[in-house]
């Protein structure tokens, strides 16, 4: 029985869900990404993990266009989703990142109660006829975020008011709230207490069933806890990606040999 | 070991710890002179606002009382027939119960009447005339009827004429002493709260004149000032800061916007006069006019303001907006701009204060005219508060300089109030990321 679901889930990990090709990005000047190529397979969680400034958040956030709303940056290459190049003049940023969530460093949910920001990505693209379907896209959205026990009652309640690690989880709520094919994590943990990352990770592990989650993580601890593949990202370069087993106990590259025993970083 | 020991005893360079403590008391020294500094400089900011609200109030404080006399008026039906009513003789039906009052003077001399009339403010006639109109039952019959006194008369009331002067000095003479004196004794002197400070429009007479009609020149004035500058310079700042590319244009047009605030307001009011009375042919005097000049003035600090409050909104929040895949319109008008709404609105309340005391371009479009009624719309001619100080302050009559600092100190009033709101604004809604 064990080992049929086993199986049953290599072959779904096999499913890729997003190619990058010779993916190149320029901040004004600077080269920060330098001709990545990658597999992002669907179901499965992905890290990215590397040395302060290596360029993995900048690399996550072209996965949604979000380096569009920064003027100085360019980005070259072939992203595509499903097959369909996210980069394409028919591709629409909103259309695009409706299909694509993200969850960022800080906890930032909007100064509106929880409930609206739950709401907010349902409503702006029309997800719900009617109030009694909202409702249940937002329970439903809460329950996946692993928050929905703690503030069923208090709906209506400043999301800011929050605890940290509560607020994090109202993120990720709110960005499978819009029901996304893949989920983007920059650092989800790095500004929550032990406590806190211990749910989220279990929160992240749990996503997994249903979206391909990437997240950037500074912690290899976290990577090797949450992630089945892990890509080393080093001065802009996509150094190794492979199995995360295979990256933490038989890294092929001395680079991330050094990294993960703490040498470079 | 034995080479240190037994070497000669030079000067020992001093450790820094003592260099330290060395300079610490020329170091400390400096910091209280500077405090001192510091504390001597608001000092005399605070000596400054004192003496200027002081000199303010010890001399308008006067004004907020109007000596008043209180008549027993017999409508003469002689004197106003029913058939041509408002143009009875009120003045005379007056005069009669003024002579009633003073019973010791010989009210057969004509000149003796008009002094004793004079005692009257010019205005009580066609106050007189106003409730005979409204109510002709009055004909006829005896009522009771408190109207001011006029000027000279209100000022020896109040210690502003004083009775030691001699006589050729002063305005109010001997005789006319002793009349009002007579009627003081008989209780018919009173000196309430000066309403018609606030109920009277603009009048040539001090005790009649009033700040209704500046009140609503400046309010017609604010709200069209406000109503153009306010969408006009929240669109131009969301446009630059949120939607303009970055470059050469933006970074001039970003410039001229300040230097915009900087231009002298009578540069302004030079422009109104030649663009908006002088080509498109709109009324002078006007408040609307004057808003429209005054909206010219306080755009840029909107502009400005409202740059720096949309600046303020952390972008995390504008992140999370896009990332859940709202559009950028959507991310300023839904997220960006109410976080930013209190810093818009506290800007606002300082630009109209500031427009609300702005005196230069209101004189340049015409607003200093001599009007004895209130606008009725912004389109009719008018004074603002500060025009109306300006006017009062070069009347020649006495009465105006207690009415100057209480027009002054209402305009000061408006003023303090408006940026006590802005700041409760501030305050109730600012935000702690």
């Amino acid at each position: 029985m064990n080992n049929m679901r086993k199986i049953e889930r290599d072959v779904k990990m096999t499913d890729t869900k997003i190619t990058a090709r010779s993916v190149n990005v320029h901040y004004g000047d600077t080269h920060a990404i330098k001709d990545v190529d990658v597999n992002i397979a669907d179901k499965t969680v992905t890290a990215f993990i590397g040395p302060s400034g290596c360029g993995k958040s900048t690399f996550l956030r072209c996965l949604n266009r979000m380096n569009d709303t920064i003027d100085i940056c360019r980005v070259t290459g072939e992203i595509k989703i499903d097959d369909k190049d996210i980069n394409h003049k028919s591709v629409d940023p909103v259309q695009l990142r409706a299909q694509v969530g993200m969850v960022f460093q800080k906890p930032n949910p909007f100064p509106k109660s929880i409930y609206d920001n739950i709401a907010y990505g349902p409503r702006i693209h029309g997800l719900s006829k009617s109030k009694s379907e909202l409702d249940e896209i937002v329970e439903r959205a809460l329950r996946r975020g692993a928050i929905w026990d703690e503030v069923k009652d208090r709906l209506d309640q400043p999301g800011t008011g929050l605890s940290g690690g509560q607020q994090q989880r109202l993120c990720i709520a709110r960005a499978v709230a819009t029901e996304p094919e893949v989920l983007l994590m920059d650092e989800p943990c790095s500004a929550l207490d032990p406590i806190a990352t211990a749910q989220v990770e279990e929160l992240i592990d749990e996503l997994r069933q249903d979206y391909s989650v990437v997240i950037v993580t500074h912690s290899m601890q976290q990577a090797a806890r949450v992630s089945q593949k892990t890509a080393f990202f080093h001065l802009g370069n996509l150094v190794e990606f492979n199995d995360t087993g295979e990256i933490f106990t038989n890294p092929s590259d001395p680079r991330t040999e050094s990294y993960i025993t703490g040498r470079i970083g | 070991m034995t080479d240190i020991t037994n070497a000669p005893a030079v000067p020992r360079k001093a450790t820094s710890t003592e260099l330290v403590a060395a300079s610490l008391k020329r170091r400390r020294r400096k910091q209280i002179r500077l405090q001192w500094i510091g504390l001597g400089a608001i000092s005399i900011a605070f000596l400054m606002l004192f003496i200027l609200v002081a000199s303010l109030v010890s001399t308008g404080w006067q004004a907020f009382t109007q000596t008043h006399v209180t008549l027993e008026v017999y409508v003469d039906p002689e004197e106003v027939p029913e058939d041509r009513l408002p143009r009875g003789g009120f003045r005379d039906v007056l005069g009669a119960s003024m002579g009633q009052m003073l019973p010791d003077v010989d009210m057969s001399a004509r000149e003796t009447a008009r002094a004793v009339e004079g005692i009257l403010s010019n205005g009580a006639q066609f106050e007189l005339r106003d409730r005979v109109v409204a109510d002709p039952s009055l004909i006829g019959q005896t009522f009771t009827m408190t109207v001011p006194v006029s000027d000279p008369y209100d000022q020896l009331n109040k210690g502003l004429i004083e009775r030691e002067t001699e006589e050729v000095n002063r305005r109010v003479k001997d005789n006319e002493i002793a009349w009002f004196d007579t009627l003081a004794d008989s209780g018919a002197i009173s000196k309430p709260f000066n309403w018609g400070l606030f109920t009277n429009a603009d009048s040539r007479f001090p005790e009649l004149a009033g700040l209704k009609g500046a009140l609503v020149g400046s309010f017609w004035a604010l709200l069209t000032c406000f109503l153009i500058s306010f969408p006009l310079a929240i669109g131009a700042a969301i446009y630059l800061e949120e939607f303009a590319p970055k470059n050469k244009l933006s970074d001039f047009i970003e410039v001229n916007i300040n230097n915009l605030a900087a231009v002298p307001s009578v540069v302004f009011g030079l422009l109104a006069l030649a663009v908006f009375i002088g080509w498109f042919g709109m009324p002078r005097s006007a408040p609307f006019v004057g808003g429209l000049t005054l909206a010219l003035m306080t755009m840029p600090t909107i502009i400005i303001a409202t740059r720096a409050a949309l600046k303020a909104v952390p972008p995390s929040i504008r992140e999370a907006a896009l990332g859940l895949g709202a559009s950028k319109q959507q991310v300023v008008f839904q997220h960006v701009l109410p976080l930013a709404m209190p810093g818009i609105l506290t800007g606002t309340i300082i630009g109209l204060a500031q427009a609300l005391g702005e005196t230069a371009p209101l004189l340049l479009i015409g607003m200093n005219a001599f009007i004895t009624s209130a606008a009725s719309s912004p389109f009719d001619s008018s004074t603002a508060l500060p025009t109306q100080i300006f006017i009062w302050a070069d009347s020649p009559e006495r009465g105006f300089v207690s009415r100057t600092s209480a027009a002054i100190l209402v305009l000061l009033g408006f003023l303090v109030t408006m940026n006590a709101i802005a700041i409760y604004f501030r305050q109730k809604f600012e935000r702690k990321w």
